[in-house]
């Protein structure tokens, strides 16, 4: 049997002609559309701004719903950050005013002043604020400001004096300063063992690639996030490249001495026997390279490139 | 008190005749839309940004419905002249006050409790998806039941919205009556600052007036426990109580007034 029908003949006329309608007008103004920018480009957006600058005025405009705009300040921080990053590979090795990364701070400190406990942002702004250029602005001094801001917040996280002991050692190598932080932070209740060894080898043997390690490891083992674990992974890479270039590098030399000049590549010694088959960095994206100077280094098409300036000892033995 | 308890039954059917609950399904899509959107987009945040959404969205949905449905309980029935029937019945005048407060309370219960259920949902899903060593990072559980402080602690504040929106439905219209309430929440949202103005200005005639202001308008800032919650920082009994205490001697103070007001109004 039929049912009444939904709708009377006219009435779904009607509505089948208004959804046609709206169809055809929004199909052709996107003809209209791609016709203009066909002619008429649309510019690029050429810088990135910000517009609001303070964290007290923001916290106001957001009538309480500090969270939710932090958050939003976050999401925009980890996009400025990856596109920065893409231009600086488009774009060269220069820094230019699109890629210098001049946001980055002001950013996360938006996010940490709208939310003062957001863990995660001290612990990005400590490795890629201090970060050099191309992979960050190159500025340890802003790292550690942000993460002081975050010790006085909360004074229980041992993580973030352990980051700053960090970017002292790694970045300025002030290998006294960051002793005390990994001693600051190995007072914490809570905090792991191996801070107060940290601090005395720091002290002792400060530079050494074996701290690196350690602290490269502890970031790794306590990221939160996949960034800083990967970072941690490939900063580990690094050092291993270092330790395996320590080991090249004397076959270089010795091929040196006896023919008068260094190779121009691997095949020399593979062909000697002195290696089993051309050196791969610990990414195994490019075989290491030999330059003019007979000095091995890692590829610049490598992940790994550049390779860090390993940082001086701080004590020199006396009769060394 | 079975007179209250009928005018506020009426109440809620009315508001749910009005389609308010369509709100909740606006959340709820809201809601689930932005768990797969915001994955993609934070760096290992989504829970934590899925629990500021969701926490927010309940209070600000909650604050509209509070300021447009309290402004028409009273108004509305002056306006439609339904009024007249009413008091021709055998009601006391503060018991249809109390009764549409009652009302308005019940539907912002209901919606708050199907709103938090649609974000536990939502969260009970994104833990299950996660990696149990992901899962260690986190701040807090995702599934957490302190969520619930957040939530108890946001519907008193609505309590107070409505309860400001009410009293100026009484003499007031509904344009300005909106106007009015919503100020009010902005101010008790910010109040704190009136209490350190003495610090920015040198009057001591503008320090004593922004004290005073302090101590009259609603301070609804502790009534936001929602970023300590979120980060599994803990909320104290002794808090919840003393915040609800507040939140309680508010609304009584804003009932009487609306009372008051709504017993000496003439409607010849």
């Amino acid at each position: 049997m039929m049912g009444r029908p939904l709708l009377p003949l006219s009435r779904l006329w009607q509505t089948i002609a208004v959804l046609v309608m709206v169809a055809v007008c929004l199909g052709a103004g996107s003809a209209l559309q791609r016709a203009r920018e066909a002619r008429y480009e649309v510019p690029p957006i050429e810088e990135d701004s910000l517009y609001i600058t303070s964290g007290r005025a923001l916290r106001f405009m957001t009538a309480g719903y500090n969270a939710l705009a932090a958050d939003l300040y976050w999401i925009r921080t980890i996009q400025y950050y990856g596109n920065t990053k893409l231009k600086t590979k488009a774009e060269g090795t220069t820094p230019t005013a699109q890629t210098d990364y001049r946001l980055l701070y002001p950013l996360l400190d938006l996010t940490t002043t709208l939310d003062p406990r957001f863990n995660i942002a001290y612990r990005f702004g400590s490795i890629f604020l201090a970060e050099a250029y191309p992979g960050g602005p190159g500025r340890p001094d802003l790292a550690i400001a942000l993460l002081e801001k975050g010790v006085r917040e909360r004074p229980d996280k041992w993580e973030y004096m352990q980051d700053i002991g960090f970017v002292h050692y790694w970045w300025t190598h002030d290998f006294q300063a960051a002793a005390t932080w990994f001693l600051r932070a190995a007072d914490v209740p809570g905090a792991p063992w191996f801070l107060r060894s940290l601090a005395a080898t720091t002290l002792a043997e400060g530079g050494d690639r074996r701290s690196s390690r350690l602290m490269w490891q502890a970031i790794r083992e306590s990221a939160e996030i996949d960034w800083l674990k990967n970072e941690a992974e490939r900063r580990l890479l690094q050092l291993l490249a270092l330790d395996q270039i320590d080991a090249l590098q004397p076959l270089v030399d010795q091929f040196t001495q006896t023919n008068g000049a260094p190779p121009a590549d691997w095949t020399p010694l593979v062909r000697a026997g002195r290696l089993p088959g051309v050196p791969l960095d610990p990414s195994r994206a490019a075989p290491y390279e030999i330059d003019a100077s007979g000095r091995v280094g890692v590829s610049r098409r490598s992940p790994l490139f550049p390779l860090p300036v390993e940082p001086q000892r701080m004590f020199t033995p006396p009769f060394a | 008190m079975k007179v209250i308890g009928w005018i506020a039954l009426n109440a809620f059917r009315e508001s749910v005749r009005d389609k308010v609950l369509y709100n909740l399904v606006a959340f709820a899509i809201l809601l689930i839309g932005a768990s797969y959107l915001i994955g993609q987009l934070t760096a290992g945040q989504d829970v934590k940004i899925i629990k500021d959404l969701g926490l927010a969205s309940t209070s600000i949905f909650g604050v509209f419905m509070a300021i447009f449905i309290g402004i028409g309980l009273v108004s509305k029935e002056v306006e439609r002249r339904s009024i007249y029937g009413l008091l021709a019945k055998p009601i006391e005048r503060y018991q249809l006050v109390l009764g549409k407060y009652a009302g308005l309370l019940l539907t912002l219960a209901i919606n708050l409790a199907i709103m938090a259920a649609a974000l536990y949902a939502v969260l009970g899903f994104m833990t299950w998806r996660t990696n149990p060593v992901i899962r260690t990072t986190w701040d807090a559980p995702g599934v957490d039941p302190r969520m619930l402080a957040a939530i108890g602690l946001t519907f008193v504040e609505l309590s107070i919205v409505t309860a400001i929106a009410l009293c100026f439905s009484t003499f007031s219209t509904p344009i300005l009556s909106a106007a009015f309430t919503f100020g009010i929440f902005l101010a008790g949202r910010l109040s704190a600052d009136l209490r350190n103005f003495n610090q920015v200005v040198d009057s001591p005639a503008a320090a004593t007036l922004a004290s005073a202001l302090y101590w009259v308008l609603p301070n609804l800032a502790p009534f936001d426990v929602r970023a300590q919650v979120v980060h599994g920082q803990p909320v104290t009994f002794d808090y919840v109580v003393l915040t609800v205490g507040y939140g309680a001697l508010y609304i009584a103070a804003l009932l009487a007034v609306a009372t008051l007001v709504f017993s000496r109004r003439d409607f010849k």
